[in-house]
C-alpha cells in the first residue's frame, strides 16, 4: 500500500482517508462514514436476518421513506397498495429493531433521501457516504465521496460498515464562464451528458470545476452531481468552498461551535491540489449553455430549447440511426420538429434532482400570475418536509395553487412511479427528474427532462417554451 | 474469529459456460427496461425471471412481441446476453441482476456496463464480461446471422469463444474472479479484517462523531 506522493485530487484524499486496508490485487476495503437508507432497501435487512447479523454502527445509519410514500397523504395506513405500504412499514420496523434513526412519515425531516442528507447536515465534506440508490452521487455536491450501491452491498455495509472497492479513475469536467439567465445546474449537466454521452464517465469519479460551477448555489451543485450517474459516473463532486460552509452552518447534524471551526479547517484541505492529475479532462464553455430539453430516451439526447428533433438520416452510424428511429417512434416525434412545437400533457416538478427550495422558487417565479394551460395536469412535489414548510412560509404553494398546479406531499412520486404516481401510456411529461427512459414514468409514458423554470414554462404554455421569453430573458 | 461469524450464504459459482447467447445490440439498455420499477417491491424469493424485460417484450396491447429476441424460440434457452454499449446503465436495482439470473442467465457480454450493475452481477453469480466494441459487434452479427448459436465463456482462462471459433480474452478483477470461481461472497472475506476495521474505527471515530 503505497501512499500517493505529490499533488492529489480531492477524490484521492477522501479515498485514502477511508482506506481500512488494501489487498495486493488492488481491492480496497473502505470505511463508510455515513450510510443512508430508503424504503426500497428491505432485501438488505432480509440478508442480515438470514445470516443472523446486525448493523455494526447504527449511529452512522439514517433512513427515510421516499420511494413508496403517497404524495396525497402523510398517513401510512392511507397508502392504498398493500405492497407499497408494506415497504414503508418494513423500513420503520427494520430501523426500529436495530436502533437506526429514521425520519419516518410525519417526521419534520422526512423526504427524498438525497434531499434529506444535505438538508439535515448529514452529508458533509470529506466523508464517504453510500446509499442503495444510484443518485447517491448527489451528496458529492458538498465535497463528499458519495456513490450508489446494490442491495447485497447495502447488506455488507450494514454488517461491516465497510465496502470493497477498486479505485476508480478520475475525470475533471471544467465549465468556465458565466451562465446566462435561466441557465441552471440542470442545463449544465444535460449539456455535459449530451457532450460526453450517457456512458462518457463510466468507471470514473467526476470532479466538477471551473468558474461556472463555483458560481452555482448549493442547490445547483446538488442537481449537477445528482445526474453524474446519468453520464455513467460512479460519483460526482464539487470542492467545498464558502457556498458549502454557508449552506451547512447550523444544520441539525453539522458540527457546532469549536468543532465547526475545526471541521471547516479540515475541509479547507480537501480541494484538489494544484497540479493534481486526472485520468480524463473535459471542458465546456459555460457561456454557451442554453436551457435544455431532452427529446429521446437517454439523458444524452438533450438539446437547447431552440433546437429541432434530430434527423436519424444524419446519424453517424446505422446503430445510432436505428436507435433514434425507435426512440422517436416511442416518443411520438418527427425529425425536424422544433422542440417548442411539442405539446405536453403533464408536468412534474420534483425528484431528488430538482425539488429543493431554489427549484420551487424558480418554478413559482414563472407560474406567478399565470395559469396552467388547459388540458395539462401539473404537479409540484417538494423534496422534503423542510422544503415544503419553507415554500409554504414563502407562499409558493399559493402561487402554484392559484396557477392551477397540484401541491403535494414530499416523496419520489412520478420520478419513478413506484408509489403509483405514473402517467398514462402516450402521455407526454415535462419532468424535472433525471431519467427519460422508456416506461420510467409509467408504461408508454413519454418523459422530457428539463429545469424547474422550464417545466413551469411548459405548464403555463402547454408546450416546451424558452422560459427566457416569459421571464427576464 | 470463527469461520461462520458472518453467516454462510454461498453464491452460485461460475467456472465455464457453453450456452446459447442472445444478442441485444442497442446501446444504453437501462435497468428500468430490464425490470420495470413496479416490480421492485418483490422480495428476493420471488422468481424475478417473470419480470425480465416485462414491458419491452410486449406490444402496446399487452401481447408478447414475437420479434423481441427473448421471445424468439431460438433464444428461449439463452444463458448469455450480448448487449450494446452501456448495458444495464441507470438505476442501482439489484433486481435487474435477479431477473436475468432467475431467467437462466449467467453471463452478460458488452463493450461497457453500468458500473453498479457490473458490481451487482459479480456479487450474484452473473459474470459481466467487457470486450472491445468491435469484437462485441462481430459477435452480435454472428448471433443474428445464426440464431441459437452458442458462445463459450471460460473464467479460469478469462476467454470468450465466439460462434465463429475466434477466442477473445477479457479482464476481470482478480478478487471478483476468486469469489465467482469459488462461489464466495465478500462477507466471509471481510470477516478476516475485523481487527483492521476496529482499529480504523478507533482512529476515525474521534474526528467523525455526530
Ligand atoms: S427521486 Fe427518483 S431518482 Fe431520486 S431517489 Fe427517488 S426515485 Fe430515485
Amino acid at each position: 500500500m503505497s501512499e500517493p506522493i505529490g499533488p492529489r485530487t480531492m477524490f484521492e484524499k477522501i479515498w485514502s482517508r477511508h482506506r481500512v486496508t488494501e489487498r495486493e490485487d488492488g481491492q480496497t476495503l473502505l470505511y463508510v462514514g455515513r450510510h443512508l437508507l430508503h424504503d426500497g432497501g428491505a432485501t438488505a435487512f432480509d440478508v442480515l436476518r438470514r445470516r443472523g447479523l446486525k448493523p455494526r454502527a447504527p449511529d452512522r445509519i439514517f433512513a427515510t421513506p421516499d420511494h413508496y410514500v403517497s404524495t396525497a397523504s402523510r398517513k401510512v395506513e392511507e397508502i392504498e397498495d398493500p405492497r407499497h405500504r408494506e415497504m414503508v412499514e418494513k423500513l420503520a420496523r427494520n430501523t426500529a429493531e436495530h436502533g437506526i434513526r429514521q425520519f419516518g412519515l410525519g417526521d419534520p425531516n422526512q423526504g427524498i433521501v438525497h434531499v434529506v442528507g444535505p438538508e439535515t447536515g448529514l452529508s458533509q465534506p470529506g466523508i464517504l457516504l453510500v446509499c442503495g440508490d444510484s443518485h447517491t452521487s448527489t451528496h458529492g455536491a458538498l465535497g463528499a465521496l458519495a456513490f450508489g450501491i446494490g442491495s447485497t452491498e447495502v447488506a455488507h455495509v450494514l454488517a461491516t460498515q465497510t465496502l470493497w472497492q477498486r479505485q476508480p479513475k478520475t475525470m475533471r469536467i471544467t465549465v468556465d464562464g458565466t451562465l446566462g439567465p435561466q441557465v441552471t445546474g440542470k442545463d449544465v449537466i444535460l449539456a455535459i451528458i449530451a457532450r460526453i454521452s450517457a456512458a462518457g464517465a463510466t468507471e470514473h469519479v467526476i470532479e466538477f470545476a471551473g468558474s461556472a460551477i463555483r458560481g452555482l448555489s448549493m442547490e445547483g451543485r446538488l442537481t449537477l452531481c445528482n445526474m453524474s450517474i446519468e453520464a455513467g459516473g460512479r460519483a460526482g463532486m464539487v470542492a467545498p468552498d464558502e457556498t458549502t460552509y454557508a449552506y451547512l452552518a447550523g444544520r441539525a447534524y453539522a458540527p457546532k461551535g469549536a468543532e465547526w471551526d475545526q471541521a471547516v479547517a479540515r475541509w479547507r484541505q480537501l480541494p484538489s491540489d494544484e497540479g493534481a492529475v486526472f485520468d480524463t479532462e473535459v471542458t465546456l464553455d459555460g457561456n454557451a449553455i442554453q436551457p435544455m430539453v431532452t427529446w429521446g430516451n437517454s439523458p444524452e439526447d438533450a438539446l437547447p430549447i431552440d433546437g429541432v428533433v434530430p434527423d436519424p438520416a444524419a446519424a453517424p452510424d446505422a446503430e445510432r440511426r436505428e436507435q433514434m428511429e425507435r426512440m422517436q417512434a416511442y416518443m411520438g416525434l418527427t425529425p425536424g420538429m422544433p422542440l417548442t412545437d411539442i405539446g405536453i400533457d403533464r408536468v412534474f416538478i420534483g425528484s431528488c434532482t430538482n425539488s429543493r427550495i431554489e427549484d420551487l422558487r424558480a418554478a413559482a417565479a414563472v407560474a406567478r400570475g399565470r395559469k396552467v394551460a388547459e388540458g395539462v395536469l401539473a404537479w409540484v412535489v417538494p423534496g422534503s418536509e423542510p422544503v415544503k414548510r419553507q415554500a409554504e412560509a414563502e407562499g409558493l404553494h399559493e402561487v402554484f395553487r392559484t396557477a392551477g398546479f397540484d401541491w403535494r406531499e414530499p416523496g419520489c412520486s412520478m420520478c419513478l412511479g413506484t408509489n403509483g404516481d405514473i402517467a398514462r401510456p402516450g402521455q407526454r411529461v415535462a419532468s424535472t427528474s433525471n431519467r427519460n427512459f422508456m416506461g420510467r414514468q409509467g408504461p408508454g409514458a413519454r418523459t422530457h427532462l428539463l429545469s424547474p423554470a422550464m417545466a413551469a414554462a411548459a405548464a403555463v404554455t402547454g408546450r416546451f417554451t424558452d422560459v427566457r421569453r416569459l421571464v427576464g430573458g | 474469529m470463527c469461520a461462520g461469524w458472518w453467516g454462510a450464504e454461498p453464491m452460485e459459482a461460475f467456472t465455464r459456460l457453453d450456452a446459447v447467447a442472445v444478442p441485444m445490440a442497442r446501446p444504453n439498455i437501462d435497468t428500468d427496461q430490464i425490470i420495470p420499477a413496479r416490480f421492485l417491491s418483490r422480495p428476493r424469493e420471488v422468481d424475478h425471471g417473470q419480470f425480465l424485460f416485462h414491458d419491452a417484450r410486449r406490444l402496446p396491447d399487452g401481447e408478447q412481441n414475437p420479434e423481441f429476441p427473448l421471445n424468439r424460440p431460438e433464444w428461449q434457452s439463452a444463458r448469455i446476453v450480448v448487449g450494446g454499449r452501456n448495458f444495464a446503465c441507470g438505476s442501482s436495482r439489484e433486481s435487474a441482476v435477479w431477473a436475468l439470473f432467475d431467467a437462466g442467465f449467467r453471463c452478460a457480454i458488452a463493450p461497457s456496463f453500468g458500473d453498479i450493475f457490473r458490481n451487482n452481477g459479480m456479487k450474484n453469480g452473473l459474470l459481466p464480461v467487457v470486450l472491445p466494441a468491435e469484437v462485441v459487434e462481430a459477435i452480435i452479427a454472428q448471433l443474428e446471422a445464426e440464431p441459437g448459436a452458442r458462445i463459450g465463456v471460460d473464467l479460469p482462462t478469462q476467454t470468450v469463444t465466439a460462434p465463429d471459433g475466434s477466442v477473445h480474452s477479457f479482464e476481470i478483477d482478480p478478487f471478483a474472479k476468486h469469489c465467482l470461481l469459488n462461489g464466495l461472497d465478500d462477507f466471509g472475506l471481510t470477516a478476516a479484517y475485523e481487527e483492521d476495521i476496529a482499529a480504523f474505527e478507533r482512529r476515525y471515530g474521534r474526528e467523525n462523531t455526530l
